[in-house]
């Protein structure tokens, strides 16, 4: 399916950006990942879509790197490194940036020291120069004006007074900043007016690249409409069960996640 | 409530009384001023030490906590090098060494107008600025400073002079010495004023400082005043700050916690005119065993004044926050308008922050509420930093320093704000993770 891409992934084409292998994770005694197996090859955009309580976006902090979850089986390779035990901050610094559902809003945290501490931090983990302020600003105003977000937005504490869509934009300005290598975006529709949506997907759009995969979490087929991804997987009940292309979105929407929900259950 | 004489005295309370006898002749005062020091010890010793039992005291039962007092400083005047807690703070100095104003080690430059006077000066011609408000307060350790004040400086800025420079009061202890020292503040009408209160001392001296400030503010005067209490580890600060403010006036003031075994500090701010208002902040941040207590009283004694308290406090280790805020609106004191709220922030599980909100309403037409709230740092928040990349510790700076800003920068004046705030930062760096 993705011979061309996985020749850019490594030599062996082995190497793959995500790599999961049976992952379990439990917060106290409920497990909600019940061995999860996913392939996301370099370059390549893969949605995942399920009901409520599939286990989405424990899949996605698990991936990185929130504290709370036992994984108590299974593997995440990222580059082929295994980052299971790997912090938050050192995930984010190897490239895993995860876009979320609900941004939160921290008052007395201004949005532009929150961005170039969180760009220097990164820089200096993996052993590069601090930006200077200029180049900072630089860097700033061209993906701020692509994104539509105003200096008035920058100026406030991060995500304070945001509206959904504020936030959402100002999830893919830190995104564009940062330049992950895996980028996972959990809902990041929800809440979402049409306008808004557009501006979204557009600014996603750009970001994708050869080097760079991305995760889409979705509930509803119609981001999927405007970010087009390569594999499309269903997940249910704490795993995937079932993958395919982009046309599997087309078709959860027209008969839902009734079959799912039952199998899984069964 | 507690009628009876005692009988019992702690150490500390008969070493007080020793140390009284002993300094009583030569503490600077007119016969008036020595006729009222033997009041004011009387009444102390009759009620003795506050402890847990004595309301406003209840959280620093000053009885079981002061073991032993030390000796008052020695005459001959101490010469020792002055932190400068500030830097980049433009100020005028006025340096109270050992409780006694030094004018030598003072810097009164952008002072043009405004009077500065030693304490001994204004007790020896019974000058009535000296205990025009605190004679009102019943307080045990305001009573006692009474007695025992030893120095201190008086600030008079004339009616309509704007004094742009700050003027820090440097309250500094060279050792382990009991320091009684009272500060006069007087502002005339339209004037306006910018104080930094600072207290320092070495670290593992015992040391009591019993400071008490007295802050006439005219009519249509601006004032603001930035506290920061930075004393040795070892040491025990009582400050009492009683404060008048004046019709139309505005008055902003912030207390910075930080220094100090044990502390106290405490505000009076009683409304002298209608249409004053009034923002009250404080900023603690302490570690360790330390202790450190706010007490905070507002008295709206005529309409249609306003105030605004928020109160923050951050305690690591096995540190004791404690904020009492009480309210008072009197009878006839309509359209007053009074909120108050306080928040503490746990960096340690055996950290403890104790809060007593009181609002007294004798009116009926007001606009009065009080909140508090108390927790750990927001794991949601941390989580959303951590996963950009930050460090676990600058993430927790970036959030503990942002908790705290909101009330240094209640005070509305940026260059002190910004002082404070780098305080509060290194206060921060110097400190581990919390995982």
């Amino acid at each position: 399916m993705t011979a061309v891409r996985s020749v850019a992934a490594g030599m062996n084409g082995q190497i793959k950006m995500l790599s999961i292998k049976n992952l379990h994770a439990s917060v106290g005694d409920r497990e909600i990942l019940r061995g999860v197996n996913l392939e996301v090859p370099t370059g390549e955009v893969h949605a995942i879509m399920g009901p409520n309580g599939s286990g989405k976006s424990t899949l996605s902090y698990v991936l990185a790197g929130r504290d709370g979850y036992d994984i108590t089986d299974g593997s995440i390779l990222f580059g082929g490194e295994e980052i299971v035990e790997t912090p938050a901050e050192e995930r984010a610094a190897k490239g895993i940036f995860l876009a979320f559902q609900y941004p939160l809003e921290i008052p007395g945290v201004a949005t532009m020291t929150f961005l170039k501490a969180a760009m220097n931090a990164q820089r200096k983990a993996r052993g590069e120069a601090e930006l200077t302020t200029p180049d900072f600003m630089r860097r700033v105003k061209v993906a701020a004006e692509k994104l539509n977000v105003t200096q008035e937005m920058l100026r406030r504490p991060l995500n304070v007074g945001f509206s959904g869509g504020e936030k959402k934009r100002n999830e893919i300005l830190q995104m564009a900043l940062l330049e992950p290598k895996l980028a996972i975006l959990d809902e990041t529709d929800s809440g979402l007016d049409i306008d808004a949506l557009k501006t979204v997907s557009d600014g996603v759009n750009a970001l994708r690249a050869p080097d760079r995969s991305m995760l889409v979490i979705t509930h509803y087929q119609r981001l999927l409409d405007h970010i087009v991804p390569d594999v499309v997987h269903v997940m249910a009940a704490g795993r995937i069960v079932r993958s395919g292309g982009p046309e599997l979105a087309l078709e959860l929407e027209a008969n839902g996640y009734a079959d799912y929900v039952g199998a899984a259950a069964a | 409530m507690n009628a009876e004489p005692r009988i019992l005295h702690t150490p500390a309370e008969v070493t007080l009384a020793d140390a009284f006898s002993a300094a009583r002749g030569d503490l600077p005062g007119d016969a008036g001023v020595a006729a009222a020091r033997v009041v004011a010890f009387d009444a102390f010793q009759k009620k003795g030490l506050p402890h847990r039992r004595t309301e406003a005291w209840r959280y620093t039962d000053l009885r079981a906590l002061l073991r032993s007092v030390p000796p008052a400083p020695p005459a001959e005047p101490a010469s020792i090098a002055i932190a400068d807690l500030l830097p980049g703070l433009d100020r005028a100095r006025l340096v109270i060494l050992d409780g006694i104003y030094r004018p030598d080690l003072s810097d009164l430059s952008g002072l043009a107008g405004v009077e500065v006077t030693g304490l001994d000066t204004l007790l020896d011609q019974g000058d009535e600025r000296v205990g025009a408000l605190a004679g009102r307060l019943d307080d045990a350790m305001v009573t006692l400073n009474t007695a025992m004040m030893a120095g201190g400086v008086a600030v008079r800025v004339p009616a309509g002079l704007d004094v742009t420079r700050a003027v820090e009061i440097a309250h500094v202890t060279s050792g382990a010495y009991s320091v009684f020292a009272r500060n006069v503040v007087t502002v005339g009408a339209g004037a306006s004023l910018r104080v930094v209160e600072t207290f320092t001392g070495p670290n593992a001296a015992a040391s009591v400082a019993n400071i008490v400030t007295e802050a006439v503010i005219g009519d249509r005067a601006k004032v603001t005043w930035a506290k920061l209490q930075a004393e040795g580890d070892a040491a025990v600060h009582l400050g009492t700050t009683a404060v008048s403010i004046g019709g139309e006036s505005q008055f902003d003031h912030l207390t910075l916690m930080t220094g100090a075994a044990i502390s106290r500090s405490q505000s009076f701010v009683t409304y002298g005119g209608e249409f004053a208002r009034a923002g009250l902040f404080g900023a603690t941040m302490i570690g360790g065993k330390q202790h450190a207590d706010i007490m905070l009283g507002v008295d709206h004694a005529v309409p249609n004044g306003a105030s605004r308290e928020l109160f923050k406090a951050v305690m690591d280790g096995k540190a004791e926050g404690i904020f009492q805020g009480r309210i008072v609106v009197r009878p006839g004191a309509q359209k007053v308008d009074g909120k108050m709220m306080t928040q503490g922030l746990l960096l340690s599980e055996d950290a403890s922050f104790s809060v007593k909100p009181e609002l007294e309403i004798f009116a009926d037409d007001v606009q009065c509420a009080h909140g508090a709230t108390s927790g750990e740092i927001d794991e949601d928040m941390l989580f959303y930093l951590l996963s950009r990349g930050l460090p676990r510790a600058e993430a927790e700076t970036l959030l503990v320093t942002a908790f705290l800003a909101e009330a240094i920068e209640g005070l509305g004046d940026e260059a002190i704000g910004e002082a404070f705030e780098q305080i509060a930062r290194d206060w921060l760096a110097g400190r581990k993770t919390l995982a």
